[in-house]
């Protein structure tokens, strides 16, 4: 099972400059942090806390649905899905 | 917007960084300080709540904190003044697993003392104190005062429960004072291993019992090298100076138009003398009768006189956060301030007279300086 994580921007100097990552055998998007911690630890870090939380400006949606509004990082992935990584409009300066 | 290029300085320079709330600027002049030029901004986008000099065993080594507003808050380097910076891929300030707590700002970034010529430390948000002893390649955090059993009673004040004030002691590297909001002062004695509440004497206006232990809400505190028992405070309402070391502290709001404000500075030379941006108060913050002004000692607090040549004396509603004010190490001191409305201003004869250096910079959060090649850190 293989599920695409895009980046914005500001994140692919830590993917090697790439904007999609592919990410296997993860079926949560709490996994798929996992995974992506595994081989590019500096997107791991800009997407979530240090107690694993999703950072407040950031948003994380799977397809068309942010998973805040669905379970939080326990929202699973399917083979083929999507996990957009985006810089929330709260933020910024 | 085009990437800055990195600050062209000499030796014998006086570099003056500027952190602001999108980034940070860096000014250089020759010692007479007359003309200034600029480079930046840095780090574009990033709160930058603090800089530091490194110019021990040879570096010339810039540090700052970016607070990127999405991504979180590392603490960046630069060994060419600013052209090029480090990115961390994972965070070089981080709390461990176990407490639970996640990094919000870094407020502070300080050299250790001169016995200690790789060590740095850190204030960070939730207050809490880092220390690396390798020039900055790893940072670990200081357990002594995590694990004190205050500080699951500290509170946050306005900007948030920061530790946003180290003072090591510049001849025994075992003794530092730090200080955080809300929750007071604190020394060690014996490299961080333990910690003591350092607040005999300071008010806590907002608590119903008003000379606590601890849970001030200290904005800033200096020590004039010389002198190192001397400290001085400014608090949350109320000026002090403790010739113990911080055990007790002495009220020296005397004549002032404000005993509220958030910057305290020693002169670099003269342990009598310091320097203060009074506020009209914690509602307002903002020059008491909207008149920029520095307020300075010449007698340790006994009397306050105000610095106003150059300054704007009409309308001038302007804020200056604890560490928009800084002094150089040369003679006569060359001082500075920057504001929140984004004015950079110096003098270059201890106060008595101010230019503005730069206007319509983002608004100021901090502001340091260094003289290139003839100290190793900044001030």
């Amino acid at each position: 099972m293989t599920v695409r994580v895009r980046l914005p921007e500001p994140l692919r100097a830590f993917a090697d400059g790439e904007r999609d990552i592919a990410v296997e055998g993860a079926s949560t998007v709490r996994a798929v942090f996992a995974r992506l911690a595994e081989t590019h630890p500096g997107v791991r870090h800009r997407v979530l806390t240090e107690t694993g939380d999703v950072r407040p400006h950031v948003n994380v949606y799977v397809g068309d649905e942010n998973i805040r509004y669905l379970k939080g990082l326990d929202s699973p992935v399917r083979d083929g899905d999507t996990v957009f990584v985006l810089p929330a409009v709260s933020g910024g300066q | 917007m085009a990437k800055a290029k990195g600050l062209s300085v000499r030796e014998g320079d006086v570099m003056v960084m500027v952190g602001t709330m999108k980034g940070a600027f860096l000014f250089r002049a020759d010692a007479k300080r007359r003309r200034w030029e600029r480079s930046g901004p840095y780090l574009q986008g990033n709160p930058v709540y603090a800089l530091a000099y490194d110019g021990r065993r040879g570096r010339h080594r810039l540090w700052a904190s970016a607070n990127n507003p999405f991504f979180g808050t590392t603490l960046r380097a630069s060994d060419d003044f600013g052209a090029q910076w480090t990115q961390p891929k994972e965070p070089n300030i981080a709390f461990p697993k176990k407490t639970k707590l996640s990094l919000l700002n870094i407020w502070q970034v300080v050299l250790g003392n001169a016995a200690e010529p790789d060590t740095l430390y850190c204030g960070v948000e939730p207050a809490a104190l880092f220390v690396s002893h390798d020039a900055g390649e790893k940072w670990e955090l200081v357990k002594g005062l995590h694990d004190h059993p205050h500080r699951a009673k500290w509170e946050p004040g306005g900007g948030g429960l920061c530790l946003h004030t180290i003072v090591p002691h510049p001849k025994d590297p075992k003794r530092m004072h730090i200080a955080v909001s809300t929750g007071g002062v604190y020394r060690t004695t014996n490299g961080g291993k333990t910690w003591a509440a350092s607040n005999k004497g300071v008010r806590a206006e907002f608590r119903p019992d008003k000379y606590p232990v601890f849970g001030q809400c200290v904005h800033k505190i200096d020590r004039h090298p010389s002198k190192p028992d001397r400290l001085f405070l400014q608090n949350h309402w109320g000026l002090y100076r403790s010739d113990n070391g911080g055990r007790s502290w002495t009220d020296i709001a005397n004549g002032v138009p404000s005993d509220f404000g958030f910057p305290m500075l020693t002169h670099p030379h003269r342990a009598n003398w310091a320097y203060i941006m009074p506020l009209e108060s914690d509602g307002f913050r903002c020059m008491p009768s909207a008149k920029l002004r520095v307020f300075r000692t010449k007698n340790a607090g006994k009397s306050w006189e105000p610095l106003a040549r150059g300054l704007p004396q009409k309308d001038a509603y302007e804020t200056v956060l604890r560490d928009g004010l800084a002094a150089d190490a040369l003679r006569p001191a060359g001082i500075y301030f920057g504001t929140r409305s984004g004015r950079l201003y110096a003098s270059a004869n201890d106060g008595a007279s101010w230019k503005l250096v730069a206007d319509s910079l983002p608004p100021i959060t901090c502001v340091k300086t260094a003289v290139i090649g003839r100290e190793a850190r900044s001030a």
